[in-house]
């Protein structure tokens, strides 16, 4: 209780509300188990509260933490909450991201939001009604349990009773506190939640109304620009400013080797930049040629097996067939449309910053640490924004922006250009992986090893039953700064092993599909896997030199997935992907229309990485931060695509906004290999550039 | 510095830029007109796209000089006393985006195809749309609603 007390002391923010009920969670929420992390050196509040308003109006707002980046949440939340109140979906209101006025929340990834938020949020709304009921019960004197809701009313059936929740709430604020669980409506009874809604605020975007973070203005707002080092790990030698301090309105800031300048418009602030001259001393630094060497041979820190069962060793020796083999990924960018950008403004000691990203408690932090500014002197507000990918877990633009706005005293606005986010973001881990295996005639797996340098363990344990294992993770010192990225080594690790499976299907003489299934007892990935083979009609897929079918299938947070490819290949040996069945099961449905669109979304983003997405880099440099030079997925790349949900309303909803990527440069290579018999080990698989280090594939798309 | 006077979706407006600077930057940061999105300031993603004297441009690669002289539409100048365009609507059916970024240059393009080509082929479409980048990869859905567009709405 006293958390949540002293929450609502701190926000002050009850004021605004107005009359009205209140919900909020103490404790014995979904979300518990995630608080009290800590990032960036930060200890984060313990408590976790989340909260429901409903006006006198009857109107509902909803607070989370959460933010809207293409997902669709703000459409599936609400739909959710809208559920458990009974009220219909148009009188709901998300507020997101907006750190004075939400509670804490770690960050929008990892697929959390569905399987966490949602839960939380429909405890919280299943509170408020029964709260409501046991109101209207007790100014009416009858039993809660002769009392119907519907459509945000209260209504007594003998006594013709009848209330709206604004009226039960008028000239009073309540405050719920739950306690304990409230009864969920299960998917099975759902009206609102399990339907199509369309994304809301639809038309805002398709008027150019909505207001992006790059788009926010602020009255008197000046632009701001940052002198980029010459190469990573680089230090300041010398810097001339003169040029661009005799710029009309031009301001030069500096603190150490941060040189940045404000100026009041945006191309005079850039024009500012070239005008500086600094000269940088960067450092030796690897290149792609001879990466994987480099991962390998640089580890960061001990590591321990994922898992271990048996004897790899020993299985090895005794099995009828062995296959062992190395893949690789390549670093590649998340390139969101809108790169980061931020506008911030001081105000009697306290900066507000609008920013996009995915975790603006996590910039929040990183705000007060840089400025040593107590909690209430910092405030970020995360607008919808043009996606993230995982790719905007950090708050740089926001910390440029509130540098320049405080030497300025002005607001200021600072847009990353596209070479800067190629440059100055992060990217998404590359990765070398060792796998052994070893089966029976039969096609019985009886061993695998599986080691993944650097680029992470999601979704590197074994989905397939194996007696003897060897599953580990080995932790590199990256030469390029990388981090999250839509599912992550998910998509590293699946690529591994379902090309791998594939080759050990072949050396077993078995078709792909059958040597699968023979290996799983996972009945709910044997669900997709049937669903996505009968789609596409597998069976009587045959392939030849210019065409081939592929299948890949694995399950990562929540997220179980199969996929058919099939792919053509004509004469100069270039590679069109014509066909893509993926079949896609995540428990209960929360919105069939976005979960199809996040699908789809995915295998598409999938096609980037598989086929040609590459960072080519050396001596600290980023060598194609371009559209031009770093290809991505475009109309002309897409097949037909057709997603089949598998909905489960029996089983709690998991995240789909990853998972849908991992098949796709399995599918896609394990077509190939049945087409061509070239085994394609190296992502992507078919770059337009030769990726030094990676022997070149002969194929091209 | 130089004095333009810019006819914006039917409105003149004076602003004072470098000749040199581009119509994407006037737009956004002298005009606010947010609704035209920068994505690469290269002419390789299309989130800048306008129409000038209704033929689709990158704003990124247009000088302002060179666009004082045009009718130019940008996204907020598509709908008329609150009624979506076809191509808006088709949009809005379809539910063409995920993060919405790439719609306002995805739009404005699709009208300009429409304008020229009122019965697009699907191969029609994507040849013509591949220059604009949806990263979300939206793009069957915005196939459709292109389709949907030029059919009048009933696809
Ligand atoms: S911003 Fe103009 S084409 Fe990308
Ligand atoms: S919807 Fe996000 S870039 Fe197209």
């Amino acid at each position: 209780m006293s958390a949540v007390t002293e929450w609502m002391d701190r926000r002050e923010f009850l004021k605004g509300l107005g009359a009205g009920l209140l919900v909020c969670l103490t404790h014995g929420g979904v979300m518990a188990q995630e608080s009290g992390r800590t990032f960036g050196g930060h200890a984060l509040p313990k408590e976790v509260s989340a909260w429901i308003h409903i006006g006198a109006d009857g109107k509902v707002t909803v607070y989370t933490g959460k933010v809207e980046v293409g997902q669709n949440i703000r459409t599936s939340l609400a739909q959710q909450v809208a559920e458990e109140l009974r009220v219909p979906f148009g009188r709901i209101a998300m507020v997101m991201g907006d750190t004075d006025l939400v509670p804490w929340d770690m960050g929008t990834f990892g697929s959390r939001t569905t399987p966490t938020m949602g839960p939380e949020l429909r405890m919280m709304a299943a509170a408020a009604r029964e709260e409501l009921l046991r109101k209207a019960a007790a100014q009416w004197k009858v039993s809660v349990t002769a009392l119907k809701v519907e459509d945000g009313r209260i209504v007594d059936a003998k006594s013709s009773h009848s209330a709206s929740y604004g009226e039960l709430t008028r000239g009073e604020k309540l405050v719920s506190v739950v306690e304990g669980q409230e009864a969920l409506t299960p998917a099975t009874e759902w009206k609102v939640a399990g339907t199509p809604v369309p994304k809301t605020e639809i038309r805002a975007f398709v008027t150019g109304e909505h207001k992006f973070p790059s788009d926010v203005v602020r009255p008197g707002m000046l632009f701001g620009a940052v002198v980029r080092p010459e190469g990573f790990n680089a230090k300041l030698i010398s810097v001339d400013t003169s040029a661009a301090e005799k710029m009309p309105g031009v301001q030069i800031v500096r603190e150490g080797d941060f040189i940045g300048v404000v100026a009041p418009a945006m191309y005079t602030a850039r024009q500012a930049v070239e005008a500086i001259h600094a000269k940088w001393d960067v450092p030796a630094q690897p290149s792609n040629d001879g990466l994987f060497d480099y991962l390998k041979s640089h580890p960061d820190g001990e590591s321990q097996p994922e898992h271990q069962a048996g004897s790899v060793e020993q299985a090895m020796a005794a099995a009828d067939v062995k296959v062992e083999d190395k893949y690789t990924v390549q670093y590649i960018a998340h390139a969101p449309l809108e790169p980061r950008a931020a506008v911030a403004e001081w105000n009697a000691g306290k900066v507000t910053v609008w920013t996009g990203t995915q975790r603006p408690f996590g910039v929040r932090d990183q705000l007060m640490e840089a400025f040593s500014l107590p909690v209430e002197k910092v405030r970020v507000v995360q607008p919808d924004m043009g996606s993230g990918y995982g790719g905007k877990h950090t708050g740089e633009a926001a910390l440029e922006a509130a540098r320049l706005s405080k030497a300025a005293g002005k607001p200021v606005k600072v847009v990353w250009t596209r070479e800067e986010e190629f440059t100055w973001a992060y990217l998404r881990p590359a990765g070398l992986m060792e796998l052994r295996a070893a089966a029976r005639r039969d096609g019985t797996l009886v061993a695998w090893e599986h080691h993944n340098y650097n680029s992470g363990p999601a979704a590197i344990s074994m989905p397939y039953v194996v007696a003897n294992q060897l599953i580990q993770y080995h932790p590199a010192q990256s030469p390029l700064r990388q981090g999250s990225y839509r599912s992550l080594a998910a998509t590293a690790n699946n690529f591994a092993r379902e090309s791998h499976m594939d080759a050990v299907a072949h050396a077993v003489g078995m078709d792909p599909v059958a040597f699968r299934l023979k290996n799983l007892a996972d009945l709910r990935l044997i669900a997709v896997v049937k669903a996505a083979t009968e789609r596409f009609g597998w069976e009587k897929a045959r392939s030849t030199a210019t065409r081939g079918y592929g299948f890949a299938c694995g399950n990562d947070k929540g997220g179980y997935v199969a996929a058919c490819a099939e792919v053509e290949i004509d004469g100069d040996k270039r590679v069109r992907i014509r066909r893509i069945v993926q079949a896609w099961e995540s428990g209960a449905i929360i919105n069939p229309d976005g979960l199809r669109n996040q699908v789809g979304g995915a295998i598409v983003q999938g096609i980037g990485g598989a086929m040609f997405e590459a960072i080519l880099f050396g001596n600290g440099r980023i060598l194609n931060p371009h559209f031009a030079d770093y290809r991505l997925p475009r109309f002309r790349d897409v097949p037909e695509v057709d997603v089949v949900l598998v909905d489960r309303k029996d089983l709690p909803s998991a995240g789909a906004g990853e998972s849908g990527l991992i098949c796709v440069a399995p599918a896609v290579g394990n077509a190939l290999f049945a087409a061509t018999g070239q085994r394609l080990r190296n992502m992507p698989m078919t770059p337009d550039r030769t990726v030094p280090g990676v022997a070149v594939s002969g194929l091209t798309s | 510095m130089t004095e333009f006077v810019l006819q914006v979706n039917g409105a003149s407006m004076r602003v004072e830029a470098p000749a040199e600077e581009s119509l994407l930057s006037v737009l956004r940061y002298r005009l606010n007109l947010t609704g035209t999105k920068y994505g690469c300031g290269e002419g390789e993603c299309g989130a800048c796209t306008v129409l000038l004297n209704g033929k689709a441009y990158r704003s990124c690669r247009v000088s302002v000089a060179a666009a004082a002289n045009a009718g130019i539409t940008t996204i907020e100048g598509l709908e008329r006393h609150g009624v979506l365009t076809p191509v808006q609507q088709a949009f809005v059916d379809e539910g063409a985006m995920q993060c919405g970024y790439c719609t306002s240059g995805m739009i404005v393009e699709a009208t300009a195809l429409l304008e020229e080509n009122p019965q697009p082929t699907e191969e029609q479409i994507v040849a013509r749309m591949n220059g604009n980048v949806c990263r979300c990869g939206t793009y069957p859905r915005i196939v459709a609603a292109v389709r949907r567009a030029a059919e009048g709405g009933r696809a």
